[in-house]
């Protein structure tokens, strides 16, 4: 068997030197800590059982692990292991919440509640639920990321069978306030689903304290394995039921068919123990490296802009609008550095970020913008660095921006007649 | 999408970054595109009055690496060039020098856009000139 080599890789040994490039775009994805990967590889080639073979050791074996990692998941957040429904991630998750109460209670009611910066995966699943009848409401945002609270009362009405609001965001970090949506919605006897990709093992996240009734959750924004999720479905006050989006063989209590990912899960299991004992102090640490950066930036550029709520914030995020400067060409010119961008160059589609844009910021500085992901073996020289290099690329780019040089002239640029621009 | 050499040579060394004095009736300025689109470029030639041909260009861009290196690359093939040759300029040949991706053709098209925004400034300036210099110069004293 092939020997791998583990090395424990924390913040704290990383030192004063930075290794480049470097990786700053938590959000997007994290590296699987080595702690996790080392728990995962006996379930590769030796304990390599089929969890849902029942007659001998070693579908036990495997089953004994997965339900280990849904004592870990359901200890993290509050549940109890029944409540856990293991996917091949988040997306999956979210379709399954949606589509499967959707269509459960689609008797009682036809109304469903989201707003408008949720993750495409709980956004697209409500565009076809509209598309089969169903009636969506997408609440907007105040400036700060947040939406209001009498915007979600007004909206529900006796049809109102689900409301789905993430609890963070993955763009600009900005926390909904998840227990007063979780606390009104149970009130109301209305459902309440939490995309919780972005805040489990992150911030404190209880389904109890938090009202919440179904949440989504997926492993590699927290340090385990891509390919593997879950779904906490709440038993008790109310008990919750869904229609199954995935046939064939009836697994998790019929909500989710299909052969365990066992490695994936029991990966995922040792990032949310990994998470339960270590969160208070991460959060600590990134925060005041995230600030640091903040500060940094802000300090030695004008004209920046942070875009979001900094009081609700997870603690590693950081999204900075720089104006007369576009994203994709400071991201071109920080190429050491990986980060992301909500420019429309930056997107498949040439759309610019729709979570920017429903913050009310123009186009101009949704195209300007720059997403910091700070995680868990980011080190503070590696942000010194970082601030440097944006501080330096920006400089250099407002040299080369037409926009900068005529707002330095005093042109209000919003009263410019620009001409017209071949559509993308 | 990894970006092609060329591409980077032009983001990193860009050629002909700065601005022309818009008022000389020799200079023609072109400002494309628009900021909520992600992309503005504006492009100045100017032009020798006898010759006619474009002694000099600048660029200014607010855009993607891509399109820094469309409005570079724009200004290089100008120069030298006389008015009419530099209206030959199509952005297909932009796309083919950066190896540029379909994704990133529309940079090219602002480009191309640009080059004549600046020559159709330059032809207006020069046309109204030869009818009534003293009246234009005037005009052009307090731009």
């Amino acid at each position: 068997m092939a020997e791998i080599m583990i090395t424990n890789v924390t913040a704290s040994n990383l030192g004063g030197d930075v290794k480049l490039p470097i990786y700053m775009d938590n959000h997007a994805t994290t590296p699987t800590d080595p702690r996790v990967l080392q728990e995962m590889l006996p379930y590769f080639c030796e304990k390599f059982g089929n969890a849902a073979s029942r007659n001998h050791e070693f579908g036990w074996v495997a089953e004994q692990a997965v339900e280990q990692a849904r004592q870990q998941i359901a200890k993290l957040i509050g549940a109890t292991s029944k409540e856990i429904i293991f996917t091949s991630g988040a997306t999956e998750s979210d379709n399954l919440a949606i589509k499967g109460v959707a269509e459960m209670y689609k008797e009682k009611g036809n109304h469903i509640i989201t707003q408008t910066t949720e993750h495409k995966a709980v956004l697209d699943s409500c565009k076809r639920l509209e598309k089969c009848g169903f009636r969506v409401t997408y609440l907007p945002v105040q400036k700060d990321g947040r939406i209001d609270l009498d915007d979600l009362k007004r909206a529900m009405d006796d049809k109102t069978i689900l409301v789905t609001i993430m609890a963070a965001n993955n763009e600009i970090g900005v926390l909904q306030p998840i227990r007063e949506i979780g606390a009104l919605c149970h009130e109301r006897g209305v459902l309440f689903h939490t995309d919780a990709v972005q805040a489990i093992g992150k911030v404190p996240f209880n389904v109890i304290e938090d009202n919440v009734d179904l949440a989504s959750i997926s492993a590699h924004k927290f340090y385990g394995p891509k390919g593997v999720g879950g779904l906490y479905v709440r038993r008790k006050n109310p008990r919750v039921q869904l229609v199954a989006q995935i046939d064939g063989g009836g697994h998790e209590r019929g909500m989710r068919s299909g052969t365990l990912n066992v490695t994936g899960i029991v990966g995922l299991g040792k990032a949310c123990a990994l998470a339960g004992e270590e969160m208070a102090e991460e959060a600590t640490r990134l925060t005041a490296l995230r600030d640091r950066l903040k500060d940094a930036i802000l300090g030695q550029l004008d004209e920046c802009y942070v875009n979001g709520s900094m009081e609700h914030r997870l603690p590693g995020n950081m999204n900075i609008s720089f104006a007369y400067v576009e994203g994709e060409s400071l991201l071109m010119g920080i190429n050491d550095v990986a980060v992301s961008s909500g420019s429309a160059c930056t997107s498949a589609t040439l759309e610019p970020s729709y979570v920017l844009k429903a913050l009310g910021a123009g186009d101009d500085l949704a195209h300007s913008s720059i997403r910091f992901g700070i995680g868990r073996f980011n080190t503070e020289a590696e942000v010194d660095y970082v601030a440097k290099r944006v501080v330096e690329t920006v400089k250099r780019l407002r040299e080369l921006s037409p926009l900068y040089e005529m707002a330095k002239e005093g042109i209000d640029l919003k009263k410019v007649q620009w001409a017209a621009e071949p559509t993308h | 999408m990894a970006y092609s050499d060329k591409v980077l040579d032009h983001y990193t060394n860009p050629r002909n970054v700065g601005s022309l004095d818009k008022s000389s009736p020799e200079v023609g300025t072109g400002l494309v595109g628009a900021p909520e689109c992600g992309d503005v470029m504006k492009l100045q030639i100017k032009v020798n009055p006898e010759t006619n041909i474009i002694e000099d260009a600048k660029f200014k861009t607010f855009g993607c690496g891509s399109a820094i290196a469309s409005s570079s690359l724009a200004t290089e093939w100008v120069k030298g060039k006389s008015v009419d040759e530099a209206l030959a300029i199509r952005n297909t040949d932009i796309v083919k020098e950066l190896a540029l991706p379909p994704v990133k053709i529309h940079c090219s098209v602002l480009a191309e856009d640009a080059i004549r925004a600046a020559i159709g400034d330059w032809k207006k300036k020069n046309a109204t000139q030869s009818e009534a210099p003293l009246k234009d110069a005037a005009v052009e004293q307090r731009t």
